[in-house]
């Protein structure tokens, strides 16, 4: 069991997520109009890859795992978009 | 495989069935609480595109420099629990005992911020209720702003509490007796839910402290 | 009845199994064995069932006269809520699959038990804390809101014990998740060597799919309730129009669980009578791997069509449109099924034996039910007959035509390996035969008076519905003789009924292979698969084959 790079992994992990939250503190002054959104949460979603990856380790996971795991966004999904398509599409106010 | 030789419950084969098992019912209580915060993410969103001036105007009320700190708290804290991981994995008692306690008392640092920045939003009439003010015209869909804000936090902070409760008490395992040398799952079960918790803060953060910052 | 079957439990060998491993009540109070927690949930379903069986018939008492009279209107409303959340998550949901499933899960797939036993039985305390605390909230006063609990009335106009009725609910759905959970993991991890996932019997598809459906809804069903609950208690909350809520939110989260809880429900007895048919035929099953995807594509699909439910709540016209034509969709895999059982019929050397009586039974009020979902399925068909007895009559075709004559049939399938005793066959038959006449006649004029315009949820209503009520509660009184009847003589078979043997109905599947009731650990030596799942030809051939060389 080599311990460096594990090290290394975790260290390099922590100083992204901590960038990413500086960024996405930043980007949030800039004016991008409706991308201030897409841009805050496409950076939640990177370091939520980082998460997954580096500290829960989902690559060394059996497949199975990576199923369920993507079960539940799936059905996240579901009920999002279904309750949108209703939110979203009233003639009335 | 030295895993076949350890000790395991009835019901399994053996151990690494026995591990197997257990880190894939883990994670699938993990997708249930995907469905069961996603319901509450649902609702903000909801909300927010039916009253996105509101929500800006309620935004700009909290306090970021306390969100902005809590995150990295709660990031900090998932890198200390990944090594507390790593240590239980590599049989070394006492750095895991150091890390699992390093990573529950971030986890109180991180409940203390919160417990802060409530005590200011309710000293300044933020908390929904018969308190509640709020400049108009916006006044009644910040308080569903500030609804949704003290909801999701508050049950995230629970999330958090029960994690600090547990990982304490691991720590307190790890020092006292060698469980976890002889079998180590359950500290990479608790690192599991505790890497969870952070992400789900990691989306809740940009939702809360940053809508339409720059205005 | 003859006499030597009242001798036969003397003689009978007290070989070690798990009804005779420990005798005290702390042995089963505290018991980690899957097979003793199924018989927990046994009880516990059955005393719930009659609970919110009494409330049914006092309704239908109090609709024998137009004017009603029997019941106040308050009363009556906090009947229907009773009966409706009884019945739903303290009989319906924990049905089959948590006594059945409990039971049955491990010994089909060669198991000794499920992966996390203590897990197992903590649900069943959850769902007995849930269940007390929805007891009291009946026995405390009751609750008005109807089992749909929606917003605003329950969380800001209701008078009530809703926070108890609620809490319930909450803490019975951890035990849902906790079993699903616990389904889910075992099916995948503890198969025994051999038994590949194409050969599982069709019952562990429809509990796995079951367990999904658990595991994926009810955490929102919990927060649902949570949010009611906040509201109710705080006096704002984020369905509350004053800050700019929907209520709809409220249905949309509601359905989202309750539209597929249909289908927890149904589910498991589409999975019980593929068991049946087959077995009771004398045939493998038609079309085994259809079965098995429409199981999950049912699942999957029962997902997508909640809004169905929400056809007149003012929701969006076009998110109506989208529901509606899922919701046609998803008829398709349950006439899969429909189709594959009939074909499995077909030829086929049929007995009719109980269990068979009401996988019959099933097909045919199912698929009544299921059609008729068709019906409110189509926007402006539902328009009429939204809140209607129309409703009223097609989900009970489902839910009791369909899951509690799934539950029946399972119920006496398994009853021989359950208890290691045989009940008496003709009373069975009877019983059988009276249910399912009286289910008929109880709810098929609902048909009739829903599309006449009767709406539901009221104690009185117009004179000309009056013949129709009546038969309707007629019906129930036959319906309430019926279920009596297994009560009846399956207690009775517990003492003098005659011993069953390992495999009583000569079935395949892994259950069949070990004694009857099961040893503690399940199977006295490892079971190795080797065949296909209902291999009724060949077991035919050995049959015939064994008989040539005993003449
Ligand atoms: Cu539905």
């Amino acid at each position: 069991m080599n311990r460096e790079p594990a090290t290394n992994r975790f260290l390099f992990t922590a100083g992204a997520l901590l960038g990413l939250l500086a960024l996405t503190v930043g980007a949030a002054y800039v004016n991008l109009g409706p991308f201030n959104t897409i841009a805050a949460l496409t950076i939640s979603a990177a370091k939520t890859v980082l998460i997954l990856v580096f500290f829960m380790e989902i690559r060394e996971r059996s497949p199975v795992i990576w199923v369920a795991l993507a079960t539940g966004f799936f059905f996240f999904g579901i009920m999002f978009a279904l309750a949108m398509s209703d939110f979203l599409t009233r003639g009335w106010k | 495989m030295p895993d076949s030789t350890l000790a395991h419950a009835p019901q399994f084969d053996d151990a690494s069935q026995q591990r197997e098992s257990a880190t894939f019912g883990m994670w699938i209580f993990l997708a249930t609480e995907i469905l069961f915060f996603g319901a509450m993410f649902l609702g903000y969103t909801a909300y927010r595109l039916a009253y996105p001036a509101a929500f800006a105007a309620a935004s700009r009320h909290t306090l970021l420099a306390f969100g902005a700190t809590n995150t990295a708290v709660l990031l900090i804290s998932s890198a200390t629990m990944a090594f507390a991981v790593r240590a239980a994995r590599e049989k070394r008692r006492t750095a895991l005992t150091v890390r699992l306690l390093l990573t529950a008392a971030l986890g109180v640092l991180f409940l203390c911020i919160k417990g802060f920045e409530y005590a200011r939003e309710i000293s300044e009439h933020l908390l929904p209720g018969a308190s509640f003010q709020f400049d108009q015209p916006y006044a009644s869909h910040a308080e569903m702003f500030f609804y949704l804000y003290f909801l999701m936090t508050g049950v995230h902070a629970l999330h958090v509490t029960i994690g600090v409760v547990l990982i304490a008490i691991s720590g307190f395992r790890a020092w006292r007796t060698d469980a976890f040398m002889r079998n180590d799952t359950a500290v990479d079960l608790l690192g599991l839910y505790w890497h969870f918790v952070d992400i789900i803060w990691v989306f809740l953060f940009p939702l809360i402290y940053l809508v339409e910052r720059h205005s | 009845m003859n006499t030597e079957t009242r001798e036969l439990p003397m003689t009978l060998e007290p070989r070690a199994n798990y009804l005779n491993d420990g005798h005290s009540i702390r042995s089963w109070l505290l018991t980690t064995d899957h097979k003793r927690i199924g018989l927990l949930y046994m009880v516990s379903i059955t005393l719930f069932f009659f609970v919110g069986g009494a409330a049914a018939a006092m309704m239908r008492l109090e609709l024998l006269r137009p004017q009603g009279g029997l019941v106040t209107s308050a009363l009556y409303n906090k009947l229907f809520t009773m009966h409706g959340v009884i019945m739903v998550w303290f009989f319906l949901i924990p049905s089959i699959p948590t006594v059945l499933g409990n039971f049955l899960v491990p010994l089909m797939i060669g198991a000794r038990d499920v992966a996390f036993p203590r897990l197992n039985l903590v649900s069943w305390y959850l769902f007995i804390a849930g269940g007390a605390s929805a007891l009291w909230a009946i026995i405390a006063g009751g609750v008005d809101t109807g089992w749909t609990f929606y917003t605003p009335y329950s969380s800001t106009y209701a008078n009530g014990h809703v926070l108890a009725m609620a809490a319930g609910i909450f803490i019975a759905g951890f035990g849902s998740i906790a079993t699903g959970l616990n389904f889910i993991v075992t099916i995948h991890k503890m198969r025994a060597p051999g038994l590949t996932w194409f050969r599982l019997p069709l019952f562990i598809w429809t509990i796995y799919t079951t367990s999904l459906i658990l595991v994926l809804a009810t955490p929102v069903l919990a927060i649902t309730l949570t949010l009611m609950a906040l509201e109710r208690l705080f006096g704002v909350g984020i369905f509350n129009p004053a800050m700019g809520g929907d209520p709809l939110l409220f249905q949309h989260l509601f359905w989202f669980y309750s539209h597929p809880a249909v289908y927890i429900m149904i589910l498991p007895s589409m999975g019980v009578v593929s068991e049946l048919i087959p077995c009771f035929s004398r045939k493998s099953i038609f079309g085994y791997n259809f079965i098995a995807y429409a199981t999950i594509s049912i699942g999957v699909f029962g997902f997508l069509v909640w809004g169905h439910h929400m056809f007149v709540s003012s929701q969006s016209v076009y998110a109506g449109m989208i529901f509606s034509i899922l919701s046609f969709l998803v008829s398709i895999p349950s006439a899969i099924k429909v189709f594959n059982w009939t074909a499995t019929l077909y030829k086929g050397s049929i007995t009719f034996q109980t269990p068979m009586l009401y996988a019959f039974g099933f097909i045919g009020l199912f698929t009544i039910g299921g059609l008729t979902g068709l019906f409110l399925a189509a926007l402006a068909v539902d328009v009429h007959l939204h809140d209607t007895y129309f409703v009223i009559a097609h989900f009970h075709y489902i839910m009791v035509g369909g899951a509690v004559m799934g539950y029946l049939g399972g119920l006496h399938f398994w009853w021989p390996k359950i208890t290691g005793r045989l009940y008496c066959e003709w009373l069975a038959k009877l019983a059988a035969v009276t249910i399912f006449a009286g289910f008929n006649l109880t709810f098929f004029p609902q048909f009739i008076l829903g599309f006449m315009g009767m709406p539901r949820r009221y104690p009185v209503y117009a004179p000309e519905f009056q013949v129709l009520n009546v038969l309707s509660t007629a019906g129930a009184s036959i319906l309430a003789i019926g279920y009596l009847l297994p009560l009846a003589y399956l207690l009775w078979s517990l003492r003098y009924g005659k011993p069953a043997g390992a495999n009583p109905w000569k079935a395949t599947g892994l259950e069949w292979k070990t004694s009857s009731p099961p040893p503690r650990d399940n199977f006295a030596n490892a079971p190795v698969v080797t065949e296909e799942p209902y291999n009724y030809d060949a077991q035919a051939a050995e049959l015939s084959l064994e008989e040539n060389s005993h003449a």
